[in-house]
This record gives C-alpha cells, structure tokens and sequence, in this order.
C-alpha cells in the first residue's frame, strides 16, 4: 500500500508546488520588474497584489476560446498542452531534498534535455497551425534557436557529469558536497545559463516572441486557456531550468542549518530572480547575433570546458 | 561583455533607489492652482454672478462643448438663462478661461470627475456655479466696465472717468 501512495503523495505535492510556484512566479516577476524599474508592480488585489495571479487566471478563464477560421485545429489545440506536459514531466526527476524526488532515475539529466528537447514540437506545431505568417515566422526563429542551444546546453553540463561520475541528480547533488560544481565548472554554469535563457524563450532571447517585429510570435492567434498554458509553461519552464542550475552547479539541497528543501527553495528563487534581473537589463540581440553567439562562442567553449574537464578528472583518477 | 554584467548592476542598484509610483487612491498629488481641472463659474465680490453671456468662451471652445442661453434681468446685467458644459467633451484646454472678459468662467485643480453615466457628465448652471469669486478675488466687471445699469450710470463705477464725448473737438 506504502509502495503505492507514497509516490502518489510525492507527485500531488510535486505537481501542486510547481503550478501553484508558477502562477506566483506571475506575480513575482511583475513586482520584481517593477522594483528595478522604480515602480511598485500589481499590489491592488490581496495582500501585496498576491492574488493578482488568481485575478488574471479569472480573467483568462472568462476570455473568448477562439480557433483561427483556417487553422489547423487538432495541431492547434494539441500543441499548448504539449509543452506543459513536457515541462511538467521533466520536474518528475529533480530532487528536492534527499531522497525527495518523484522518479530517481539513472538517466535523470538525460530524461530533462530530452524534455526540453520535445518542447520545440509544441512551439513548432502552434505556429504551423495557427495559419498566420507572424505566427510561422515566430515558430521558425524558436525552432532554429531552441535546437541550437540544446546542442551545447547538454554539452556544457557534461562536465558536471564527468565530475560527478553520473547521470543520476541526486548523486550529481551529493558530489557537490565538498565545492559546489559552480566553481569548477563556472564555464559550464556560463555556457548553460545563457543556453537555459534561449531554452526558455527569455527577453534576451525571446525572438520567437518578439512582440515589436511578430505580434506575439508562435502564439499570435493563442487566446484564453490555450494561451494560459503557454504563458504558464513559460514559468515552469523559469523553475525547471533555475531548479536545474541548482540541481547541477549551486549544490542542491546541500546548506547548513536550514531543512534540505528550505534550502533547495532559496536557491531555486535566487535564481529566478536573476532571470527576472536579465529580463530587467538587457535588450535583444539580432537573429543572427543570436545565432554566432551560440555556434561561434558557445559551442567551443562548451567544447573546450568538457575537453579540460576530462582531462582532469582522467588525470585525477591514476 | 564588460558591458553587459555593469547593465545588470546598473538595474540591480535599482532596487534600492526610491520608487516614482504614487499611490492614487491613497496617495495624491497636490496640484498647482493653474491647473485645468473641471470647469466653475465664479460669482463677483457681491454675490452676483459673473457671467454676461457674451458667447466668447462657447465660441472658442474648439470642441463646442459650452452651450449658453443669453438673458438679460430688469437692471439692465446680462447673465445667462442656462449654462451647460458638456465635460465628456470638454479637453482642458483653458481657452475658455482666456477668453472671460470677465473672469467668470475659471478651471479649477479637480481631477476626479469620473462617472459611470455619460449624461451625468453634463453640467448645468447650478452644477458649475460656486459662492465666491475663485481664482480672481475682488474683481467686479460692472464696477470697471463703463456700462449703464440699474443704480450706477456710465462713469459712475471705481477706478471709471466720465464718458468723453467724442462729437466736441474742444478740450
């Protein structure tokens, strides 16, 4: 019975904390936005505007559902739901404390770049089927940069792999128990932060988006719910590569005094209110800018942090 | 490179800097007595009203929000009969006030005029008309004007002369 209601409990509470964590993260990044642009944020509804999440899913629920007249409208009402799946599925294996993950799997790190991997489908099935030419332009800008940066977002964590000498999360958290793997690796740490930006469709690198030259991008004809769960996914996405940053480089759950999750918690929204912080900063770059960043820059450098890396630990092991 | 991480610092110190926001509801700005806020008419330092009824103000009102009916009462004063201000038409842009010969219509610094209703944004004589002379105090257009009425001739108000005849050439 245990066997079988303990992973019930795990992923009920996985699951309710990341969504009810996104929809806060709404908020969140308003009001933070909104303290670096000396402004208060949404602070009208509740204490602190903390409800102002509750008021705008309201709102969403309420709007018209509407399909494009020309649209495809399996692919475009099966694509929104893609990425929240993808997104939701690759939180199954972060570990939020010892022994504290829905499935510890060997193959963890793998399992969540291969999520995110699957999140292009979405953005590429939503602008093909929207029928609308900004829609497709966004959706082909996504695709040409999400598969970029997925090369070298794997590549760059390969050193905390070769360091930890696994796949598997929790044991890549317990191997920081001496140095956290930021120093080491602060290359990679580099190299995936700014990947994990462009994986997530961040302001830096929101060229799918890109609400000045595409309307709004791959979710252009998006409205109501459909467009609640792009816009959602988008902040599980935030947690998933912030919890992952902790996970691979910032220790885990690993800190003194505080319970592990406490712990795993802070660092999860430090994180993300760097990425808040960026957002704040810095503007756009160009497609191709975007693009030589990453195959000219990026690349080798991930290259070259994995070739050093293996080469120490090799060395490290005779 | 440089660049980027100072623009990041640049926007983290932002969050210790003082904040623009004010408050509205709570919170409000003291505005400067020249501002064009919603519109009064002023009444002269003996109660009467000010307006003549000249048609100026409606004239240069460049959305025509300003309806007048002229009247003229047994001492020979002009006033209006009715006095509508359209508001959800009306821009604030005080050429009314500049056009008054007789400063009766003056804008005032009052901001929350909002309603649900659009009529209720019509104002009528006794909406606009207040007690006192507003922003001009002591000033009483028939006491200066050179103009005949009931109790005063011509020449007969302060700071008047007599009228000058202007058919003798003789001093």
């Amino acid at each position: 019975m245990n066997a079988i209601l303990g992973p019930l409990i795990t992923i009920v509470c996985v699951l309710g904390a990341v969504l009810t964590l996104a929809a806060l993260l709404i908020w969140v990044e308003r009001r933070l936005l909104g303290l670096w642009q000396d402004r208060y944020g949404p602070n009208r509804v509740g204490p602190f505007g903390l409800l102002q999440s509750v008021a705008d899913m309201v709102k969403i629920f309420f709007k018209e559902d509407w399909l494009p007249p020309l649209a495809d409208r399996a692919v475009f009402i099966i694509a929104p739901g893609i990425v929240m799946a993808v997104t939701l599925l690759s939180f199954a294996v972060v570990p939020w404390g010892p022994g504290l993950a829905v499935a510890d799997l060997n193959v963890g790190l793998l399992f969540v770049l291969a999520m995110s991997s699957l999140s292009v489908y979405s953005v590429a099935l939503g602008g093909w089927a929207s029928n609308n030419k900004y829609s497709l332009l966004g959706s082909l800008r996504a695709v040409g940069q999400m598969i970029s940066y997925e090369v070298f977002m794997g590549l760059s964590l390969l050193g905390v792999v070769l360091q930890a000498g696994s796949f598997n999360l929790s044991d890549i958290v317990e191997a920081q128990r001496g140095l956290w793997f930021c120093l080491p690796q602060c290359v990679g740490l580099g190299v995936f932060f700014v990947a994990a930006l462009a994986e997530t469709k961040r302001i830096p690198f929101d060229l799918p988006e890109g609400e000045n030259e595409l309307v709004a991008g791959f979710h252009t004809e998006y409205s109501g719910f459909k467009f609640a769960m792009f816009f959602v996914a988008e902040y599980i996405g935030v947690t998933l590569v912030s919890a992952l940053t902790v996970v691979m480089f910032l220790g885990g759950w690993l800190g003194p005094w505080l319970h592990p999750v406490a712990w795993f918690a802070i660092k999860t929204l430090a994180v993300i209110a760097f990425i808040v912080l960026i957002r704040a900063s810095l503007p756009r770059p160009r497609y191709d800018q975007l693009l030589a960043l990453g195959w000219k820059l990026l690349l080798p450098l991930a290259l070259a942090n994995l070739l050093v890396t293996g080469a120490i630990v090799l060395a490290q092991g005779e | 490179m440089l660049s980027i991480l100072r623009t990041i610092w640049t926007v983290f110190r932002h969050g210790f800097a003082r904040r623009f926001t004010v408050q509205y509801p709570e919170q409000k700005r003291t505005y400067s007595p020249r501002w064009r806020g919603r519109i009064i008419l002023s009444r002269d330092p003996d109660g009467q009203e000010r307006c003549v009824a000249c048609h100026l103000c409606s004239a240069v009102c460049p959305v025509d929000c300003i309806a007048i009916q002229a009247a003229e009462g047994p001492d020979g004063r002009r006033y209006p009969e009715f006095f509508r201000i359209n508001f959800s038409r009306c821009i604030f842009c005080g050429f009314c006030e500049e056009a008054c010969p007789t400063c009766a219509i003056q804008l005032t610094p009052d901001a929350e005029m909002a309603e649900p209703i659009r009529q209720s944004l019509v104002y009528e004589k006794e909406d606009l008309l207040i007690s006192g002379p507003g922003k001009v105090p002591g000033y009483n257009f028939y006491r200066r004007a050179g103009l005949e009425i009931a109790g005063q001739a011509k020449g007969e108000g302060e700071n008047q002369k007599p009228p000058v005849d202007p058919k003798t050439l003789l001093p």
